[in-house]
């Protein structure tokens, strides 16, 4: 299990290595940095200093070992746009997405949990079928339709929730957090639907089929044969067997909740990350969507490999056979 | 001579395809059926749409800015002008913007599937046929890419392919970007499906007599193993299809797509959500609705293939 262990690290550790050798090219290939730093009136004497001052003179693994050690601890120089350090706007705005995310992803887990079940032991009901089409159509609309929809049902036409925005928020030790105002919580509620629906449709759907697929074994059998109830049938032995592919869908998919909220961020002009690196393209602001490529892949490498090796923890057959076959 | 016997005429290929297996379940199936239609119908509006469309757009001299905001089917306040889905804040006609929108996102799907299709299974059949390092190289980049959603990397290669194109270029060069940035962000399906349905046709008698008759190994991953993978990548580019006109219209409307002078559906849906609040429903409602219909049919088109050509099912 070590080794395993050891070698999915190793893994880990070569793809951010990758992605690291990605966000390196962008500096180096989109646009010179030396015409982002120097004004007009430059001089070749200006400009061959700036390069050997910036180490810009010396070879690409040399440049790109640097690059690295900066960016670990935390360096991804100045935003072309807004002259700030990277690291520092996307310190501010990294609470409003992780707010967002949050919530979106206990929406998702706990309704697409417990809607997957659901369908799944009342398969032929009306409600159930109902239920399954509807998921049908949320999994084809786009992200950014659900939320214009919602927009206009809820803000323009009964005014009850704001349409952009956090609301009022409230900081505590540099966590700007909207869960404390009232208008912030408000703000919160459409953009995590938004975010949450297509997730949860994607774990309800897997739920069910799963479900569908435990509750034909023949242990299933043998515990309503033992009169247990169907409450402990579906719950503690049905439901129970079916985590393992829904852990590793929602571990991925949560990866997935914070690259998407760039749409929904977008849609509800939420401040933050999304939007950040949204208009860093729009204005080619190349540090800023290095810097959120690094993050973002950090997160999604990482949430990986928790997954990989939550997998040890949770299946028992999956330590056995790993013993045993190598 | 005489006594050989009477073949029966040869069925020509039309006979062939009405006759098909793939052709009845598509005639026993109403919802692909009606998607099939509705398919049709809008890629023809499309194609068409210089002949259909009652205004061109495009053409500064057939707007009247005093047309502005006309709702649907109701003559307008001022010059009595009536339109069939209504106008714009600058007077152009909701329904021929539609119809010429619908054009840049149905060419940027299919030009970005495209080039995934051809992209994944060269990769795909050089790395599931030759092997070696190549294919580690290949199959590598592609796991590396799956772990990140492809609407984020569609989006960082339209970024820097932004960065790389000189300023006074941009707009003219965006739906070739964009096209570039949905493409390489979807090949990694085909590669894989095509890697895999290669290995197990590369050990089979075929290709094994092929390569005895000293064939090159090109000619036999075109000529030889290439049909013989087809069907699962005809399956993977429809559901593809659908994904990347999403894309597209995602990445449109968020404003790193296609530009307004170019405007696809999704490019309208963006200008379209600025009036929401002013009561303009209609210039967002129509294009939405165009881009669900499009999405929804492929997409259902697709899954309707998948079944019909995976054999298990029958």
């Amino acid at each position: 299990m070590l080794a395993f262990i050891i070698r999915r690290v190793g893994q880990s550790i070569l793809v951010l290595l990758v992605v690291g050798l990605v966000a390196f090219s962008m500096f180096n290939f989109v646009g010179d940095p030396i015409d982002n730093m120097l004004g007009q009136e430059r001089t070749a004497e200006d400009i061959a200093r700036l390069r050997e001052q910036l180490g810009l003179d010396r070879n690409f693994f040399v440049q790109y070992f640097r690059f690295l050690q900066e960016a670990i601890q935390g360096n991804f120089g100045v935003s072309y746009r807004q002259g700030r350090p990277v690291t520092q706007i996307l310190l501010e705005r990294a609470p409003a997405t992780l707010e967002l995310a949050a919530v979106s992803g206990i929406l998702a887990i706990v309704f697409g949990i417990a809607l997957g079940v659901f369908t799944a032991i009342r398969r032929n009901g009306l409600l159930a079928n109902l239920i399954m089409s509807g998921s049908l159509i949320g999994v084809s609309l786009p992200t950014f339709l659900i939320g214009i929809l919602l927009i206009y049902v809820f803000s323009v036409e009964l005014g009850w929730l704001p349409s952009f925005g956090r609301g009022e928020v409230v900081t505590i030790g540099g966590w700007k957090t909207g869960f404390l105002t009232e208008s912030g919580l408000k703000a919160l509620i459409l953009p995590s639907i938004t975010l949450g629906l297509y997730q949860m449709t994607l774990i309800m759907r897997l739920v069910r089929s799963e479900m569908l697929e435990v509750l034909r074994q023949d242990y299933i059998r043998f515990a309503r044969a033992r009169g247990l109830k169907d409450r402990a049938v579906n719950f503690h032995h049905a439901l129970k067997n079916t985590m393992v592919p829904v852990i590793t869908v929602i571990g991925l998919q949560l990866g997935a909740i914070i690259a998407f909220a760039i749409i929904t961020e977008t849609v509800f002009q939420w401040p933050g990350v999304g939007l950040l690196f949204i208009n860093a393209i729009q204005f080619v602001d190349i540090p800023v969507m290095a810097a959120y490529l690094m993050l973002i892949s950090v997160m999604f490498v990482g949430i990986n490999l928790l997954v990989d090796i939550l997998y040890f923890f949770i299946d028992p057959r999956l330590r056995a056979d790993r013993s045993g076959g190598h | 001579m005489t006594d050989t016997p009477i073949a029966p005429p040869p069925k020509s290929r039309l006979r062939l395809a009405l006759e098909s297996d793939v052709f009845y379940t598509f005639r026993r199936s109403p919802v692909a059926v009606i998607s099939a239609l509705v398919v049709l119908v809008l890629v023809l509006s499309a194609l068409l749409a210089p002949l259909i469309a009652p205004t061109n757009p495009f053409d500064p001299a057939s707007l009247n800015l005093m047309n502005g905001f006309t709702p649907p089917l109701e003559p307008n306040a001022f010059t009595g002008d009536e339109f069939l889905l209504g106008t714009d804040d600058q007077g152009r006609d909701v329904f021929s913007t539609i119809l010429y929108g619908m054009r840049i996102s149905l060419f940027v799907g299919v030009a970005a599937v495209t080039f995934a299709m051809i992209l994944g299974i060269t990769l795909g059949l050089i790395s599931g046929y030759v092997g070696g390092w190549l294919e580690t190289i290949i199959m590598r980049t592609a796991d590396v890419q799956l772990t990140f959603p492809s609407i984020l990397v569609a989006m960082l290669i339209f970024g820097v392919a932004k960065g790389v194109t000189p300023v006074e270029y941009r707009d003219q060069m965006a739906i070739w970007v964009l096209i570039l940035a949905i493409g390489l962000s979807d090949w990694v399906q085909f590669a894989r499906v095509v890697r895999g349905a290669t290995l197990v046709e590369k050990n089979k008698e075929y290709v094994q007599a092929a390569r005895l008759i000293g064939r090159t190994p090109g000619a036999i991953m075109l000529r030889h193993i290439l049909p013989n993978v087809l069907s699962p990548v005809l399956v993977i580019a429809t559901i593809s299809l659908a994904l990347a006109i999403i894309a597209e219209a995602t990445l449109s409307f968020l404003g790193v797509g296609a530009p307004p002078t170019q405007p696809s559906l999704g490019t309208l849906i963006r200008i379209g959500q600025g009036f929401l609040f002013s009561g303009e429903w209609w210039i967002l409602f129509f294009p939405a609705c165009t881009l669900l219909a499009l999405a929804l049919s492929v997409n259902l088109l697709g899954d309707w293939l998948r079944d019909a050509l995976n054999p298990r099912l029958r």
